[in-house]
């Protein structure tokens, strides 16, 4: 450790580390990239990447989304913007969890997607996506349908679940699985102009005020289907949620639903 | 007696947003959302008074009920 420090106080821009640096720590100390990103900030220096983070998000603070593990419910319009904005921020060890693939019609929306990847994996394709833009940090993609069975194994040591579902049944599973793993939920639904978001923390019967009347997999969706610009909306909003829940900072959407119509630009609180 | 409904998101659309309307004493939620050509199946969440309320329940004068549509798009 003493070292390490000494090549860091050597090449740091005060207290911030060049990629260059970061790629020698790796070299010298014989670390991957997510352990020398850890040994940075253990030792009390910022990588360079987080540098327009720290006016928010302090080197400490980093260090603490550095070993965090968040899980992703879907990979796909919500999935896609929150993983990419979870890697960006720092948060260490995502699950990507998706059993489909892409098709044409995602391409109108989902991050993750391209022409070349239809057919191929959405949890694969959010762990290639992560490691060209941070292979700082881990994703341990899960190509099976999130279920009530899988769950312990795939949140085990996950501190937020983000749920990025696309239908009712899901997401209900998933708070009552959740709430039984004692595990927060950020939840995000959209639909057209529209979006839902709350913090399910373990025992909140949010979801089932939210979904307590549906008879039907697909909402409004169905009808609407969803544009580029809602699930990056949304996916923002469930971001800020698992960053404030993460770092214990903030106010959280416990107990109460934001109500996002961007298509007369209204957003209400609805609390319970 | 008074209700004042209010709709959020899809509902809106060529209905309102919050308006207090008559309705004659006694009526349930689901009369008001079909007074208002809402399907009960596109009803996700239904408050009165803020609070979770059942569509059968009856309405009391000056009760606010609010109707929320079914999102679950990711």
């Amino acid at each position: 450790m003493d070292a390490l420090r000494a090549l860091l106080a050597e090449r740091a821009d005060g207290d911030v580390v060049a990629w260059a640096d970061h790629a020698e720590v790796m070299r010298r100390f014989g670390l991957d990239c997510p352990e020398a990103e850890g040994a940075i900030l253990s030792a009390g220096f910022l990588p360079a990447r987080y540098r327009r983070n720290r006016q928010t998000i302090s080197t400490e603070l980093q260090l603490r989304l550095h070993g965090s593990t968040v899980a992703v419910v879907g990979c796909g319009g919500l999935g896609g913007y929150v993983i990419e904005e979870l890697a960006r921020l720092g948060v260490g060890t995502l699950v990507a969890i998706d059993h489909d693939v892409f098709e044409e019609h995602n391409l109108n929306r989902q991050l993750l997607s391209s022409p070349a990847a239809i057919g191929q994996s959405k949890a694969q394709a959010a762990r290639r996506r992560v490691a060209d833009i941070d292979p700082g940090v881990v994703v341990r993609p899960i190509e099976v349908a999130f279920s009530p069975e899988t769950a312990a194994a795939s949140f085990g040591g996950v501190d937020v679940v983000v749920d990025a579902a696309d239908n009712v049944p899901i997401r209900l599973q998933l708070a009552e699985a959740c709430s039984r793993l004692k595990i927060p939920l950020v939840h995000g639904a959209i639909a057209g102009w529209y979006g839902y978001v709350c913090t399910v923390m373990p025992g909140d019967e949010t979801l089932r005020h939210l979904y307590g009347r549906w008879s039907e997999p697909r909402g409004v969706e169905a009808v609407l289907g969803n544009p580029s610009f809602t699930p990056a909306v949304v996916a923002s909003f469930e971001v800020a949620e698992v960053c404030k829940i993460l770092l214990e900072q903030g106010c959280l959407l416990r107990d109460q639903i934001l109500v996002i119509d961007l298509l007369n630009m209204d957003v209400d609180h609805i609390r319970f | 007696m008074e209700i004042t409904v209010r709709l959020y998101l899809t509902f809106r659309t060529g209905r309102l947003r919050t308006e207090t309307r008559e309705y004659p004493a006694g009526v349930t939620a689901a009369a008001v959302a079909r007074s208002l050509a809402i399907r009960d199946a596109d009803i996700g969440m239904a408050l009165v008074n803020n609070r979770q309320a059942e569509l059968e329940q009856e309405l009391r004068p000056g009760d606010t009920l609010s109707l929320f549509p079914v999102v679950g798009g990711g």
